[in-house]
């Protein structure tokens, strides 16, 4: 079915008071970014919906995006008619046709924001249960339970009909809940992590950390694709590259083997924190989950932790690896995720890391590096790419592929 | 030049070479390997597993890339009884099977497996009743093929999957080498068929490669063992161009699939109206929905199908004596056999095996001078 526009109802927002208008404003600014590559939409985000109206593009590859943005609770595909009730009654006799099984019934809930229309809300109940009676032998309108609901809103530009009804993703949308960065490695963990912060309406700007020559440009190009897969979500991201060779080096040379990924891991943190406070976010989010590995015991992560101030959230502290990855197989993270190249948290792992190090002999350790000179050089060097949803990373070569096949 | 021996081989469409060539040159990387060269190499083999997965309408941890149909069959068949046997040693296949399935089962019944050969009825096609009667307790494959080769007899094989659907212990391959792009692809993926093999070759691939359709979840011990690709079931490094030449293959094939199987049948319709009045000619096989659309087996009483072969040779049209793979043995066909033609008959037999650029005109062609070489078969003969 040729569908005109898609009706997109709020989640959460409808209890958010006051911040409602940034609410929608922002949905409606994720929606547009997501849908960024279908020229002829108009997005606009109204008090009670957001209306996409489709100019002929194709309602069904729409949808499929739709379903992750966050903040929808719920969205139609809708049949604009013209304001007179005998297209309307054509219209509605034939969405029931195109869904109707023997056997099935059928409601028609009607809502008139147009009160000069000439018809009142039941009597346009009866001309279009009637057209659907008529057309299909052997239908029956039942109040209770039907099996097929056809919703029509008679509004001032126009009639609305629609009869699925499709839910969002829930959540709130990216952007509302503020910005902060994420420490994005390539591995399972941070992906979902990322998900679920973005769920909870924050706009994350991914820290990425990496190590030419020991890591290859594919592993680079992985925590790309990575964020990529999360564009859908939120619309575009930014990815910060940061430059972690020479700080690695020092530290193997320099620091005691037990304590290598301790100060490793403070560095990144305190890189982190520079990117988070110069970008002006408000927190640091990371994939880290209790009792996974090394860094990740209570004792590691307060020897850790000692080099910031911003709220470090983990949304994943307390989730099992077997939980995790059905998220990031849901999300369709893990595929990417499992692919074989080293990131920089594995290229100078040492053969027994230490789980419970001790924080005043971590920061003895770490006198023994130039902290400020590495941070500074390092920070010099971030690279920052703006990822937008379909941009093509690891594949790049997708056009000559399709030649081949 | 007029070549009706589609069931043999067909010709590497010029495309496909192409593809060929282009992936030998460019994309030459080993697939396992990290670097970009593997990394390329590795995508453009999942593309082409996806591309084979989408075009059949399965997922593509389905697809298993093998070098053919002979492996193919080996490895559902031995690779089954290694699998399960400890459930039990029986086996029933049906007496009209490929080689390589037929001396798969001989191997198998050397080392102590237990086989029934199904018998089939006058149009070359096995009873479900049988078959059913035929299941022991014991029983772990039945493995049969979805056309035959020498007389193109399509197989049950949808109504074979519903009777198994009880005894879920009986894996179930279907032999498919013949019957892609022939309008069954219901019956053979039918939803008990465990293992479906396939060969390039026969759908204007380069030879030397073929693909196994594996249901998810079921379990099959490899043959080859080495460096673990294949999810660790078929190692080897894999044979990248031929591949993607076979990925590219298959999606010329399915293009226009209806319309191409329809020439074929008014091609074989044609030929078959044609001989069919001749008194000396028997047909083994029919134009009806249980042959497959490009296969046409007749026989010239009283001249054997080599003579018959080779007349056609010297005005450049090419057909073959049952099968490629018997007929430099000398044999009769066992496929004839099996239906219980008699040796006479059977040693008289050809066939014709059309695929989807075979012309009208050229069977016109090939009516003319069949008509002249009958009349010269006749002088001989009287």
């Amino acid at each position: 079915m040729q569908y005109t526009e898609i009706m997109v109802r709020y989640g959460e927002l409808s209890t958010k008071g006051k911040n409602r208008k940034d609410f929608i404003k922002q949905l409606g600014k994720n929606v547009k970014r997501v849908l960024h590559n279908f020229e002829n939409l108009e997005i606009s985000a109204k008090r009670d919906r957001l209306h996409i109206t489709l100019n002929g593009e194709d309602s069904s590859s729409i949808m499929n995006r739709l379903k992750d943005v966050f903040g929808i609770e719920t969205f139609s595909p809708v049949m604009k008619v013209e304001k007179d009730i005998e297209s309307a009654k054509k219209v509605v006799a034939e969405i029931v046709k195109s869904q109707y099984k023997p056997g099935m019934t059928f409601k028609i809930d009607t809502r008139r924001q147009d009160k000069n229309f000439p018809l009142n809300t039941h009597e346009i109940n009866d001309a279009l249960g009637g057209a659907v009676v008529n057309e299909i032998d052997g239908i029956k309108a039942q109040m209770k339970d039907p099996d097929i609901t056809i919703r029509a809103e008679f509004r001032m530009n126009g009639i609305f009909l629609s009869s699925l009804t499709i839910s969002g993703a829930g959540g709130l949308p990216v952007g509302t809940g503020g910005r902060a960065t994420m420490m994005l490695s390539g591995g399972i963990d941070s992906p979902v992590a990322s998900y679920l912060g973005m769920k909870r309406g924050v706009r994350l700007d991914m820290v990425h950390f990496y190590s030419p020559p020991y890591t290859s440009e594919q592993a680079l190009a992985k925590a790309k694709q990575l964020t990529e897969k999360l564009t859908r979500f939120g619309g575009n991201i930014q990815f910060l590259q940061v430059p972690f060779t020479e700080i690695q080096e020092e530290i193997k040379d320099k620091v005691p083997e037990g304590y290598l990924m301790t100060v490793q891991r403070r560095m990144m943190l305190r890189l982190t924190t520079a990117l988070t406070l110069k970008r002006h976010c408000k927190g640091i989010f990371t994939g880290e989950s209790l009792g996974q590995v090394a860094s990740q015991t209570l004792e590691s992560m307060m020897a850790i932790n000692d080099v910031t101030n911003l709220p470090v959230l983990r949304p994943l502290s307390s989730l099992d690896k077997t939980e995790i990855i059905r998220i990031a197989e849901n999300i369709d993270t893990y595929d990417l995720s499992i692919m074989p190249f080293e990131d920089c948290c594995t290229v100078f792992t040492p053969p027994a890391p230490r789980t419970k190090p001790n924080l005043y002999r971590t920061r003895e350790c770490e006198a023994m590096i130039d902290v400020e000179g590495l941070m500074e050089r390092a920070l010099d060097k971030v690279k920052i790419v703006d990822i937008k949803n379909g941009e093509e990373f690891l594949n790049a070569q997708e056009d000559v592929f399709s030649e081949l096949l | 030049m007029i070549y009706f021996d589609n069931s043999a081989t067909t010709k590497p469409d010029l495309s496909v070479i192409d593809t060929y060539a282009k992936v030998s040159e460019k994309i030459w990387g080993n697939p396992s390997s990290l670097h970009k060269f593997g990394e390329q190499a590795f995508h453009l083999l999942e593309q082409s597993r996806q591309q084979i997965a989408k075009l059949l309408s399965v997922s593509p941890e389905e697809i298993f890339f093998t070098s053919g149909g002979t492996e193919g069959d080996n490895w559902a068949i031995k690779g089954t009884a290694l699998e399960r046997r400890e459930y039990g040693n029986h086996i029933i296949t049906s007496s009209i099977e490929h080689p390589a399935v037929m001396n798969s089962m001989k191997d198998l019944s050397k080392l102590g497996f237990d086989i029934t050969y199904l018998p089939v009825n006058k149009n070359g096609q096995v009873n479900v009743k049988d078959l059913k009667e035929a299941i022991k307790p014991t029983t772990i494959l039945v493995s049969i093929m979805a056309v035959n080769n020498e007389v193109g007899s399509i197989q049950p094989v949808k109504e074979i999957g519903k009777a198994l659907k009880e005894y879920s212990k009986v894996s179930y391959h279907i032999d498919a080498v013949q019957g892609l792009g022939k309008g069954l692809h219901d019956d053979i993926f039918n939803d008990r068929a465990d293992f479906i093999t396939f060969s390039g070759h026969k759908f204007h691939a380069p030879r030397g490669v073929g693909f196994m359709y594996k249901r998810k979840g079921k379990k099959i011990a490899p043959l080859l063992s080495g460096g673990g690709q294949e999810h660790n079931l078929r190692s080897s490094t894999e044979n990248l161009p031929s591949i993607t030449a076979m990925a590219r293959a298959l999606r010329l094939l399915k293009t226009d699939e209806k319309q191409k199987i329809q020439n074929q049948v008014n091609i074989k319709q044609l030929i078959f109206d044609h001989i069919k009045k001749y008194d000396k000619i028997i047909t083994f096989s029919k134009v009806t929905s249980n042959f497959a659309p490009h296969i046409l087996c007749f026989a010239i009483k009283g001249v054997k199908g080599e003579t018959i072969v080779h007349a056609f040779e010297s005005y450049d049209i090419f057909i073959s004596t049952t099968s490629a793979c018997s007929s430099k043995k000398h044999l009769a066909s066992s496929t004839l056999n099996a239906m219980k033609i008699p040796e006479d008959e059977s040693t008289s037999a050809v066939r014709i095996s059309l695929d989807e650029h075979n012309t009208v005109e050229e069977a016109k062609r090939f009516i003319d001078v069949f008509d002249i070489l009958y009349d010269k078969f006749k002088k001989i003969n009287s």
